[in-house]
């Protein structure tokens, strides 16, 4: 592994080791009185009737999926825009051709309705 | 003795492997969404190691951020309650299990036998100039060496979004009125 | 501004994927300003940027030969201007019965067109390609529009099947390609087929790691073309996708995909020979054999031929273990007449969906002799053909093929393929005996459009012609042995 990922490296290593150990320090120090009410969401009040994970529609996610595509389309983007100098001309219309193409069918999907709310 | 390297490369391939069982066998899904973030950023780790540092970026940008939300989104949309109810597995999983053993010793011993044949001397210094400036050196692959199939690539992007939009949208405005 | 990766003529090289392109985006951009009753303008936008492409590369063979560009990425040799005529073809036809079709099923809408022509593109490119990285993302772009297509019936839960069924296994497949594909680079350090033959010619010839990657890449490429023990999806894909996909993905991805198997194994692999002969016998014998019996047993017309493709695949792939000029020229022109004559049967499948009737039963056939003579008699002929009955067109193909394993000495092979072309005599002629003997059902009389009709003419024309007078076929199809040099 490249030696300048290792500080990335400790401080991945420390977000995990911090939750584990606050909760075992907790664990110990915590009185411990478990009772059944203390887990139903109301401890007081009326039951609850129906689950709360209900089927709902997520308009925004064909949008995802599009995100994802132009996600995709920005990473290899990126290895030009930083090597641009050496690419030149011929590089940057490479770079047009490959965009163009993209901006087709981004036009096309807009057209489509794709963005629309409802 | 290990190196750091390896040691940090076997927890990484361990934790990714044990993440990936974990994966296809929790009952919730969205525990098993979790635990695949897990393993891409395993996966993102060992590539890291490889000096694929540019792919390593990749690997957490697009799947572990964009692909996972997609997840995400699905699991929102599919009933979870019949889907916790229903069987995990169909009734061939004993063989499959039993296939993929058979698959994984054969192909254990296979690479072990010929793991001198992996070695490659003659790419060293091909190694040293990747270590340093990666994407830099990807930029200059992937636009000039291989730009056919980078300019392909792009049509492929744009099968994406057709697919995207006509499985997953009801109603088209081309559909005609 | 150029460099040694890129020469100007490299982009006459492509000339004919950069008119597909701008057709497929153009097919994409006029369809969003049509109204329902003009949608079929969208299918002659498309077939005018085929014959546009064929014309070009009709120019392109006429002109030079053996044309490597983009940095030795692709290599346009005759072989692979052999196949892309068979796409171009096959792509023609399937248009021509797509729009009625598609406004039945009321999706009539361009991207249909713009998908089709996409993964032309992604074939094109898959018979020039003579790098693993351009074969594999020209492999994808074809895959990936053909499962968006399988799916394209959207309220149709059984193409949404199709669809989900095709895709999971389809990138499975893809995974273990792409292992045997970084194996490969692993032990020769290059992506060009021509570079890795040398590598593995250097290295021992039971080199244990170069069988991995034989084996993998075996198992991806058999999953494209059905190949047992990989044709599962085979059957309910075809049975689920709109029969106008149907008819697509049996004919012009299947040829992509071999063709694709023979660059990878007669340039890349053919040091490995010893090894992958034998994998592929075993294969082939199964495919054949188990396509036939398979097929005997199904009421679904589409099924049907579902597995007579599979059984199909089996005997193309005597072609690639005999490896000699004989073989190379049957799979060539067994993918042209196999062209014609299964988009003919499929157009008679396709010509039979009604706005009441799905029309994919055996039985929704009987008594076709009173309704329809003609249709009946189209089908007799492409059923014939199928079975390599001479003298239509299949009998060419199949000669070519068994004459290729007698060739080189594999004469259980050849047998087995003898006996497999008998058994599949049996359940062709049960569609012959239902659509013939039996009583019709109703007094509904088949439609045709203009579409249609143009290719089931064009379809049957071909089936005779080259069954009658191969010559001028098989010479055409010798074009392909560009692929030894």
């Amino acid at each position: 592994m490249p030696r300048n990922y290792i500080p990335i490296l400790i401080f991945i290593t420390l977000a995990f080791l911090f939750p584990i150990v606050t909760l075992a320090i907790l664990r110990w120090v915590r009185p411990s009185v478990p009772h059944k009410a203390k887990l139903s969401p109301y401890e007081c009040g009326v039951d609850p009737v129906y689950q709360p994970r209900e089927r709902y529609t997520v308009r925004y996610y064909i949008v995802a999926i599009l995100f994802v595509v132009f996600d995709v389309e920005t990473v290899f983007l990126f290895p030009w825009a930083i090597r641009y100098d050496v690419l030149g001309l011929f590089g940057l219309m490479e770079m047009l051709v490959f965009l163009g193409i993209l901006i087709v069918g981004f036009v096309w999907l807009w057209k489509q309705g794709a963005l629309e709310w409802v | 003795m290990m190196t750091f390297d390896q040691i940090l490369f076997y927890a990484l391939a361990v934790i990714a492997v044990l993440s990936a069982i974990m994966v296809i066998t929790r009952r919730n899904p969205v525990h098993s969404a979790l635990f695949l973030i897990t393993t891409l950023f395993c996966v993102a780790g060992i590539y890291l190691q490889l000096h694929a540092e540019f792919l390593a970026a990749v690997q957490v940008i697009v799947y572990v951020g964009g692909i996972m939300v997609l997840f995400l989104f699905v699991i929102m949309l599919v009933n979870l309650e019949t889907l916790s109810q229903e069987r995990r597995f169909n009734r061939q999983w004993h063989i499959a299990i039993l296939v993929s053993v058979v698959l994984l010793v054969e192909f254990g011993t296979i690479i072990w036998r010929g793991k001198a044949a992996l070695q490659l001397p003659a790419n060293q210094p091909l190694m040293d100039t990747l270590t340093t400036n990666n994407s830099e050196q990807l930029g200059v692959v992937l636009y000039q060496q291989y730009m056919l199939p980078f300019e392909i690539a792009s049509f492929l992007l744009l099968v994406a979004i057709i697919g995207a939009v006509i499985l997953a949208k009801r109603r088209l405005s081309s559909d005609g009125k | 501004m150029f460099n040694q990766y890129f020469q100007p003529n490299d982009i006459l090289i492509i000339y004919p994927e950069l008119l597909l392109a701008l057709f497929a985006m153009g097919v994409m951009i006029i369809d969003l300003f049509l109204d329902r009753a003009w949608k079929v303008l969208n299918a002659f936008t498309a077939l005018v940027g085929i014959a546009y492409a064929a014309y070009a590369l009709y120019r392109l063979k006429s002109n030079a030969l053996n044309l490597s560009g983009y940095n030795h990425a692709i290599l346009n040799d005759s072989f692979a201007i052999y196949f892309q005529f068979v796409f171009l073809i096959a792509t023609a036809l399937v248009i021509l019965i797509s729009a009625r079709y598609l406004s039945i099923e009321g999706e009539n809408r361009g991207d249909y067109y713009a998908l089709i022509l996409l993964s032309l593109i992604g074939m094109n490119f898959m018979v020039m390609g003579i790098d693993l990285i351009t074969l594999y993302i020209a492999l994808e772009l074809m895959a990936v529009s053909e499962y968006i297509l399988v799916g394209y019936l959207r309220t149709n839960r059984q193409s949404n099947e199709a669809a989900m069924k095709f895709f999971l296994l389809g990138a499975f497949s893809s995974g273990i390609l792409l292992y045997g594909i970084s194996l490969l680079y692993g032990i020769s350090g290059s992506t060009d087929l021509r570079v890795i033959a040398q590598r593995l010619a250097e290295r021992p010839s039971h080199d244990p790691i170069a069988l991995v990657a034989v084996v993998t890449l075996t198992a991806g490429l058999l999953f494209k073309i059905g190949g047992v023990p990989f044709h599962q999806w085979l059957p309910d894909a075809y049975e689920g996708a709109p029969s106008t996909i149907t008819t697509f993905i049996s004919v012009a991805p299947k040829a992509a995909s071999f063709a694709l198997i023979l660059r990878i194994f007669i340039v890349g692999l053919k040091p490995l020979e010893t090894s992958w002969v034998p994998v592929l016998s075993v294969v082939c014998v199964l495919t054949m054999t188990l396509g036939n019996i398979t097929a005997i047993s199904q009421s679904n017309i589409k099924r049907l031929l579902a597995y007579s493709s599979i059984a199909h695949a089996g005997y193309l792939l005597l072609g690639l273990i005999a490896g000699n000029e004989y073989g190379i020229t049957g799979i060539a022109i067994y993918f042209l007449v196999y062209a014609f004559m299964n988009i003919g049967i499929w157009t008679l499948v396709v010509a039979m969906r009604r706005k009441d009737l799905i029309g994919d039963q055996i039985q929704d056939m009987a008594g076709m002799i009173y309704k329809n003579p003609g249709a009946a008699v189209l089908m007799l002929v492409f059923l014939l053909s199928l079975a390599g009955i001479p003298p239509t067109a299949g009998f060419i193909g199949k000669y070519y093929l068994f004459a290729s394993v007698i060739q080189t000495h594999h004469y259980v092979l050849a047998v087995i393929a003898v006996l497999n072309a008998a058994i599949s005599l049996y359940y062709y002629f049960r569609v012959v005996v239902v659509m013939f003997m039996s009583e019709k059902t109703d007094e509904e009389k088949m439609t045709l459009s203009p579409g249609v009709l143009t290719s089931l003419a064009v379809t049957l024309v071909f089936t005779l012609l080259i069954g009658i007078y191969p010559e001028p076929f098989i010479r055409f199809a010798q074009n392909s042995l560009s692929l030894f040099q």
